[in-house]
């Protein structure tokens, strides 16, 4: 009987790390001309369809018969945009001081949509943002820092500075049986707001810090009112907001300056006015009527952070066109090797099929997200200086959340490539992959901005579907102080920008798990 | 011609696919037809809501497996090699393509209607509770009001044109992946593009190009004055797009190797 020594190869046993895994999905990827291609189409997509829906944009304002550039809002102390425009009755004051004045009512016009074509409906009422109170403001120039408390419509006292801060005080409107006292206070930069029901007993609404507030600022009574909103459903689906004329007017007596500089005379300014197309006229003009000590204050406008459709995003819309690429080919780097049988030798070479599936998923997913970011990161900058020279106004966003927007349409790319990777491995299909990748990321969205769903339907759309992943995009927040069409059509997604993204994540995972899963189990 | 359309019958017939798309394509449809009929309200007469597009609101999704049908027909065969016995035994390959439009027209016809049915069916049983009421100007939606059956008629005929589209795309494409994703920008893309538009007179006119936008006007029943393109005119449209592709479709198979 002889022993058969069993084969062994001379050959040193092949390393079979992660990394070698994923190198050998790596050339997979790149020698496959389709996918390259498919990737890049992706890109140019977004590069493309971004420019050129910029290059398609203008705007002109008219200022009598000539044409002029559109004025550009202006910029508040946090350097975002913001609306200034409200009636300010104002004395200098120099360092600190003491402003203390008494609201009786706030009534108020309305312009509501026409009943009969043609013919101003307008009718007697106060919108619930309308704003009546005391400042303390840098300057007059439109967009200077400023801290105020104030009477609203059916917001109750509030405390706001610097455009985008606003704390709540006492709920209630203000009537001539219970009025409502305000006081501000400035010690160095600090601005102290209090109420009082009586002018005695005063309660602290709450305090700001302006930042480099300069010794002379100016001290007084304001009123503003923004237009009334009312959002109607489109003919083409969706819904359209309208904003219409709104002005409201504030009867205050009792007032009191404090502090060196004030006790001269009141000066009146309509700040931000617009004009009528001669230039000169002001349209919509607030007013003061003064009568001894009581002060009849009427504003049109806002003090708030400057809220609309005017996002840098804009730029980025061609990434609903790459989405559907990287899913095709996140779908294709997996089915293509069932179609072709390529799947046999691959889990030959590497039997642990969760491991095989990790490394397509890195793959897939950082071509993608590097063929993003650099497809965002041209376009954002680029696009937004088409939009300037087209006299199109970009609102400007902090460096970080610009870097978040671009970032975060790479993550969207590469995510749902991955996404598509994984249904793809489920299905092994490659049109169902497609579709069912598709129906999830981008029909949702679809349905929510173009269809006739109400916009609590819609939202909720946004919030449970992967599609709540766009949300990464938005670039100007949600302000609860300014009432404005915040809905999926208008660009204002219902989930934090993080947290639609974690939604889209969690799908993907949950994806590419319950794949990782079944490919263990069936026979390839 | 009539051994061909019987032949595509049979592959068609013996695979479990088709048979779950057209369900599928009749419960999504009535699903979400029912969700829209159910969540969008009128709270007073004159909302300006149409009601007849709510009710077949549904359509927006069943496009989807319809399309997922038609895509599946060709390039399952291409993906399986079967096109070339296909080919083999009927080597006149517009005939195979025309009897594949033939019976994918007639079985999406058959879903569709009862899809569109089943939406209207609800709209009616649903609108009312949501405040779509004689009171408000509403009467209940039925196929016997001229408007209404030409919305829900149009609504059919859009799903079958949509499935030549989808068609003549895969034809062409040849791979499910990439025609898929087509098919679907075509479908979900064009009418998102159409809003991202800011210059009014390209947005009419990419609305007026749009497959899916020109088409649906067919549904519009109370602000049909107001759209681009009239209810005819817009699924004018889409049969040119399905012409269009099914004509690229079918010269790319002649010319091309199988």
């Amino acid at each position: 009987m002889t022993a058969v020594t069993p084969y062994r190869s001379d050959l040193r046993a092949g390393r079979d790390g992660f990394w070698q895994l994923v190198r050998a999905e790596w050339t997979k990827f790149r020698t496959v001309h389709g996918w390259v291609a498919g990737v890049a189409t992706g890109a140019l997509l977004v590069v493309g369809l971004g420019l050129s829906f910029a290059a398609g944009s203008h705007s002109s304002c008219s200022k009598g018969p000539v044409e002029v550039p559109c004025p550009v809002p202006p910029l508040g102390p946090g350097g975002q945009a913001v609306e200034d425009r409200f009636f300010f009755v104002h004395q200098p004051l120099d360092g600190d001081g003491v402003i203390t004045a008494r609201v009786t009512s706030m009534t108020g016009l309305i312009r509501k949509p026409d009943a009969t074509p043609g013919v101003r409906n307008v009718v007697a009422g106060v919108v619930p943002w309308a704003k009546a109170g005391i400042m303390i403001k840098e300057s007059t120039e439109q967009g200077a820092s400023y801290a105020a408390v104030m009477v609203t419509g059916s917001h109750g006292v509030r405390m706001q500075h610097d455009f985008t801060e606003d704390v709540a005080g006492r709920p209630g409107g203000v009537s001539p049986r219970s009025p409502r006292w305000l006081r501000l206070t400035r010690t160095g930069d600090t601005i102290t707001g209090e109420e009082s029901p009586d002018g005695r007993r005063w309660t602290r609404v709450g305090t700001a810090r302006l930042e480099g507030l300069p010794a002379r600022a100016r001290i007084g009574l304001f009123v503003a009112s923004p237009g009334d909103l009312t959002i109607s459903p489109n003919a083409a689906g969706g819904s359209i907001a309208a904003s219409r004329f709104a002005e409201a007017t504030a009867v205050v007596d009792r007032v009191s300056v404090r502090g060196a500089g004030t006790g001269g005379t009141w000066k009146s300014d309509d700040i931000g006015v617009t004009t009528e197309v001669d230039g000169v006229t002001p349209h919509h003009p607030g007013r003061l009527e003064r009568s001894g000590g009581t002060f009849a204050v009427t504003g049109v406008g806002d003090v708030a952070p400057l809220t609309g459709e005017s996002t840098v995003e804009r730029t980025l819309t061609g990434a609903m066109a790459g989405l559907i690429a990287v899913i095709v080919v996140g779908v294709l780097f997996v089915t293509a090797e069932y179609r072709r049988r390529l799947i046999h030798t691959t889990m030959l070479a590497s039997p642990r099929r969760g491991r095989v599936l990790a490394a397509k998923a890195v793959v897939i997913g950082s071509v993608t997200f590097l063929a993003g970011l650099s497809a965002a990161g041209v376009t954002l900058p680029a696009g937004r200086r088409i939009l300037r020279g087209n006299g199109v106004f970009t609102q400007p966003v902090p460096l970080l959340t610009e870097l978040r927007v671009i970032a975060g349409v790479a993550a969207l790319l590469a995510v749902a490539a991955v996404l598509g990777l994984a249904l793809g491995a489920l299905f092994r299909r490659s049109a169902t992959a497609v579709v069912v990748a598709v129906a999830a990321t981008l029909v949702p969205y679809v349905l929510a901005i173009m269809s006739f769903l109400p916009e609590s339907v819609s939202e909720w759309l946004l919030r449970i579907t992967p599609a709540a992943g766009f949300a990464i995009q938005q670039s100007v927040p949600e302000y609860p102080q300014v009432l404005a069409h915040y809905a999926p059509v208008a660009g204002y997604y219902p989930l934090a920008p993080w947290a639609g993204f974690a939604v889209l994540c969690g799908y993907t995972a949950a994806a590419l798990a319950l794949a990782a899963y079944r490919l263990r189990g069936r026979d390839v | 011609m009539r051994y061909a359309v019987y032949a595509e019958w049979t592959k068609l017939r013996t695979m479990p696919g088709p048979g779950w798309l057209l369900a599928g394509t009749v419960v999504l449809t009535v699903a979400l037809s029912a969700v829209a009929a159910s969540s969008v309200t009128c709270a007073s007469a004159g909302c300006g809501h149409d009601a007849a597009r709510i009710g077949l609101q549904g359509v927006q999704l069943g496009q989807a497996t319809v399309a997922l049908l038609a895509v599946l027909m060709v390039c399952g065969e291409y993906g399986t090699g079967m096109i070339r016995t296909s080919l083999v035994a009927m080597p006149r390959r517009t005939a195979v393509l025309a009897a594949k439009a033939a019976v994918l027209t007639g079985l999406t016809l058959a879903a569709g209607t009862a899809a569109v049915l089943g939406s209207v069916l609800a709209g009616r049983l649903l609108l009312p509770g949501s405040g779509f009421t004689p009171a408000h100007g509403y009467p209940p939606l039925s196929p016997a009001d001229g408007p209404t059956l030409r919305a829900a008629a149009g609504s059919v005929l859009y799903l079958a044109l949509i499935a030549l589209l989808s068609l003549g795309v895969a034809t062409a494409v040849r791979d499910s992946a990439a025609a898929t994703g087509t098919v679907l920008g075509l479908l979900y893309l064009l009418p998102l593009a159409v809003r991202m538009v800011a210059d009014e007179e390209a947005q009419r006119l990419l609305w007026q190009l749009s497959p899916a936008s020109a088409g649906l006007a067919v549904q519009a029943t109370t602000d049909a004055a107001v759209l681009p393109l009239g209810p005819w005119a817009g699924l004018g449209v889409l049969a040119a797009w399905a012409s269009a592709a099914l004509l690229a479709g079918g010269l790319l198979l002649r010319r091309r190797d199988a």
